[in-house]
């Protein structure tokens, strides 16, 4: 059957260390290589494109990459969620992006074939960071009140407060770093698991010749699902910057 | 109906740990198609009134576009609890 051949969890999302022994802090595996390139593609990407002798005033190559990307995190992130005050988290906010959106692309690149952000690890280290700066922006702007001002929106009733607060509490400091950590996580790791289900699927057609009528339609799905998944990466990236920017806006401005 | 009375028989005769993790596995898939149901209805109410809204109105589209996926994200991430559920008990 073709159930058979499927591998399981495991073995789809734990990988070998290169170096140092497993599960300990200094073992280094692929997606550790990942996450370090996703660190560095953009590193790189805006040296070169920001060096004085390539820059100019007409953008070109790869220029134009780095431009749109800023361009893209000012006019549909910042802008619509903070205003202009909230230009300051661009370079928090442009990294945030780029980091993910690099980190899921290897999620479809040959040889990689696995979303830096498919384990938990960066995710939760990123929301964890997104959560610390929309708490300290709202001490920041409000002082200790704002733990107070966060959990309590005015116009609520004496007597409805007791519901209100509380449930205020749970939304706000602990189901918004986790939902962040949980939708990339798991988008990342449905993503990795659709695509290996259709191509071990293709495999598995391929070596039986009786079911070889159904091989057109199982490659046209790892082919279309690729590109889907394409899209996947560049929205959960934009909506983990964009949910970021509204954290930290409704932290400047309370309700 | 003969196929079930098979599968019947053949759960019959499982030992206690494989029907455990029968009834696990039919437990974790159903969770995950509970879950998916609801956030599936959410995302296609929130594109379609997205999509009203454009149409009415094209020169808000930019600014119900952002709102539009904080909505999916927000609706989402409900079936993508579910789906880890489906992880953590299969």
């Amino acid at each position: 059957m073709l159930a058979e051949a499927f591998p399981s969890t495991d073995e789809l999302v734990k990988w070998p260390n290169w170096f140092g022994p497993t599960d300990s802090w200094y073992g280094f595996n692929k997606v550790a290589f990942l996450t370090l390139l996703a660190v560095l593609i953009p590193v790189v990407i805006y040296l070169i494109a920001g060096s004085k002798y390539r820059r100019g005033l007409v953008p070109r190559g790869i220029q134009t990459v780095a431009e749109s990307a800023i361009d893209l995190v000012e006019k549909q992130v910042i802008l619509p969620t903070m205003g202009a005050e909230g230009m300051t988290f661009l370079p928090l906010l442009l990294s945030m992006f780029l980091f993910i959106f690099i980190g899921n692309l290897f999620g479809i690149i040959p040889t990689a074939q696995f979303g830096a952000n498919a384990r938990m690890g960066n995710p939760l280290v990123l929301a964890l960071l997104s959560w610390v700066v929309f708490i300290g922006v709202g001490i920041k702007h409000h002082g200790l009140k704002y733990f107070w001002d966060a959990i309590n929106p005015p116009g609520v009733p004496a007597a409805l407060k007791l519901l209100v607060v509380p449930i205020e509490l749970i939304s706000v400091f602990i189901v918004r770093p986790f939902s962040l950590a949980i939708r990339l996580f798991a988008n990342s790791l449905a993503g990795h698991i659709l695509l290996v289900t259709f191509a071990v699927l293709t495999v598995q057609v391929f070596t039986r010749s009786a079911a070889l009528v159904i091989l057109p339609f199982t490659f046209a799905g790892l082919v279309a699902f690729t590109a889907f998944e394409l899209m996947v990466a560049f929205l959960q990236a934009y909506v983990f910057t964009l949910l970021t920017g509204v954290y930290i806006g409704s932290s400047i401005h309370l309700h | 109906m003969s196929n079930l009375v098979h599968v019947a028989s053949v759960l019959a005769e499982l030992s206690a740990e494989d029907q455990k993790a029968v009834s696990a596995a039919t437990g974790a898939g159903l969770a995950y198609g509970l879950a998916a149901i609801g956030p599936g209805i959410g995302i296609g109410i929130i594109f379609g009134n997205a999509i009203q809204a454009m149409a009415r109105q094209p020169e808000s589209a930019g600014q119900v576009q952002t709102t539009m996926f904080l909505g999916v994200a927000f609706t989402e991430a409900l079936a993508l609890i579910g789906f880890v559920v489906f992880f953590l008990v299969k």
